[in-house]
């Protein structure tokens, strides 16, 4: 009795949440899998199966592997380094400096503004010459340098800013948890005669680990769903060196309308997902200490 | 939850290694408000006397259609956000009241929408909503974030901590399935709805690549795509009104987060440790 009572209510109270949850996130995924195998329909000419024809071209597509490369090299440099920046901002905050409140907000409000909107100010920062980059290395006779407009700064022009945009962030995850350790364990540690640096490594950091954890599965989700920069500066120019897979799948899929090349290049980006989902739940929440 | 004790001490190396960083992070706000209060012309050059104006302010304001994207945005997150209130709390409720056989398996499938989110899925979601004839409409840009697992997620984890005997007492009182929602469980969860709504909304205040996807007019086009546009047209042409212009489009979400900052902050953390 019971049992069919809550399978009636729970469901209907389900409903509404399933129904968008198939519309927008599963039934989505299941068609980008399926049309990946169809060609593109162009006017009159319907969509045929092709098997694994868009994988091969694929695989011969230098801008895709541009596209991954780069965002492999995008999430390397941007979540150890933002993470880094979190872990030492926390602390600093925490360590007891006048002005704290201060100093915590300077740190957190790149967080609530559009990534859009601050990379319109950005520009300003990586113009030649006039940009103040360029005005502050002059002296050093070091100006006139295209951040944006070369290949080999491009990238890392990006990088920064998507570092500044969220140290902050992740700063308020460490914040809490370092309100969480007990301040006995590092009174005992203490006692027994250890130095600040041994308090650290040994107690402090053990204990965030799941917050690093949880911070890194959130940087890295970011890391291939945030492309609103390249939007705003680059466009993946110069010469696809600012290329995210993202923004690729946007490009070919809206811009030169291949929408069955565009779902073979979401499986990927779907697969990369389901990798990361995997190692969280598989690896990693096993070897993160938990209280 | 109590902060450490902590005791201020004089200006210390750690203390301006602080300062310094937070002015360094602070930066690009702070030259954005010189560009934007001053003349064109001291825009790349620095002068602490450079007489101030509102002019650049004004000229933005004229140059694109800025109040109706306002309008836009403010619609957009209302919507979403009274829609996930009431579909994530339905959905938790039943997580958590009426389990059923199968229903553990559909919360780990929920789950799946906080690793792939309706970004990743853009082609498709756009082809569904032009299927439903919706495209450039206020719907078309919330429709995949009505049900967000995030929510869900967050307000499960909180009912399950909210004593049973509270639910029981009051059905013992005759309250039914949806008076004991509204009155016992809602209410005990209000500091998590307030965290999960400012999160919301300077997620959804701040969305763009959806938005953009999905919208051609001046009607629906919110604030983040009409700051782009209109940055597009006039980029490297005059700082001081694209400064201005992103001022203007940050203003209201960043005089909230100013005023509400330890609000804002503390509802990161309790949206984050759940």
């Amino acid at each position: 009795m019971k049992t069919s009572r809550n399978a009636i209510y729970g469901s209907l109270l389900l409903l509404p949440a399933a129904v968008l949850l198939w519309t927008f996130t599963y039934q989505p995924i299941l068609v980008t899998i399926v049309d990946s195998l169809y060609s593109t329909p162009r006017g009159r000419r319907p969509a045929r199966f092709i098997g694994l024809d868009h994988y091969e071209t694929m695989m011969a597509d230098p801008v895709f592997w541009k596209s991954l490369v780069n965002n492999l090299i995008y999430a390397l440099t941007t979540i150890p380094l933002s993470i880094g920046l979190a872990l030492a901002m926390a602390l600093l905050v925490n360590a007891g400096i006048r002005g704290r409140a201060l100093t915590r907000m300077a740190y957190f409000t790149p967080t609530v503004l559009p990534m859009v909107a601050v990379a319109n100010i950005w520009m300003f920062f990586y113009t030649p010459d006039y940009g103040l980059l360029d005005q502050m290395l002059r002296p050093f006779g070091l100006g006139g340098n295209n951040w944006l407009g070369s290949s080999e700064t491009a990238l890392g022009a990006l990088i920064a800013i998507t570092v500044w945009k969220e140290a902050g962030f992740f700063m308020i995850f460490y914040l809490a948890a370092l309100q969480q350790i007990s301040p006995a364990l590092i009174e005992a540690a203490q006692l027994e005669g250890a130095a600040p640096s041994q308090v650290f490594r040994r107690v402090t950091l053990p204990l965030l680990m799941p917050t690093t954890l949880f911070v890194a599965i959130n940087a890295v989700i970011g890391a291939f769903r945030l492309v609103d920069h390249v939007f705003a500066m680059t466009k993946g120019g110069p010469d696809n060196a600012t290329m995210l897979l993202l923004y690729y799948i946007y490009q070919v899929g809206f811009s030169f309308w291949d929408t069955g090349y565009a779902a073979a290049l979401t499986v990927i980006l779907l697969a990369a997902l389901a990798l990361i989902a995997m190692f969280q739940f598989g690896y990693a929440d096993r070897r993160v200490h938990y209280r | 939850m109590k902060a450490a004790e902590h005791r201020v001490t004089g200006i210390d190396a750690t203390t301006l290694g602080a300062w310094l960083l937070a002015l360094l992070w602070i930066l690009p706000l702070l030259y954005a408000l010189f560009a934007a209060f001053h003349p064109p012309e001291y825009a790349t050059r620095f002068d602490l006397l450079a007489p101030i104006t509102l002019d650049n302010f004004r000229r933005a304001w004229n140059a694109a259609p800025f109040a109706r994207y306002f309008f836009n945005t403010f619609v957009l997150v209302t919507l979403i956000l009274a829609c996930q209130f009431v579909l994530c709390t339905l959905a938790a409720y039943a997580f958590v009241c009426f389990p059923f056989r199968g229903s553990e398996v559909i919360f780990m499938l929920v789950l799946i929408q906080l690793m792939i989110m309706p970004e990743a899925l853009l082609i498709e979601n756009y082809r569904t909503l032009s299927r439903l004839g919706l495209l450039d409409t206020t719907l078309a840009m919330g429709l995949p974030y009505l049900a967000s697992a995030f929510g869900i997620f967050l307000f499960r984890q909180t009912f399950k901590t909210i004593p049973r005997e509270l639910e029981e007492a009051a059905h013992l009182e005759g309250a039914n399935a949806l008076q004991v929602l509204l009155r016992v469980f809602v209410p005990l969860a209000k500091p998590i709805y307030v965290a999960y709504g400012l999160v919301a909304v300077s997620y959804h205040w701040n969305n763009f690549l959806w938005p953009l996807v999905v919208t051609n007019s001046v009607e629906t086009r919110p604030i983040t795509v009409g700051l782009q546009i209109f940055a597009t047209v006039e980029q490297g042409i005059d700082w001081s009104l694209v400064t201005a212009a992103t001022l203007l489009s940050v203003a209201p979400l960043l005089v909230a987060f100013l005023i509400f900052q330890r609000q804002f902050v503390q509802s990161f953390m309790r949206a984050g440790i759940r």
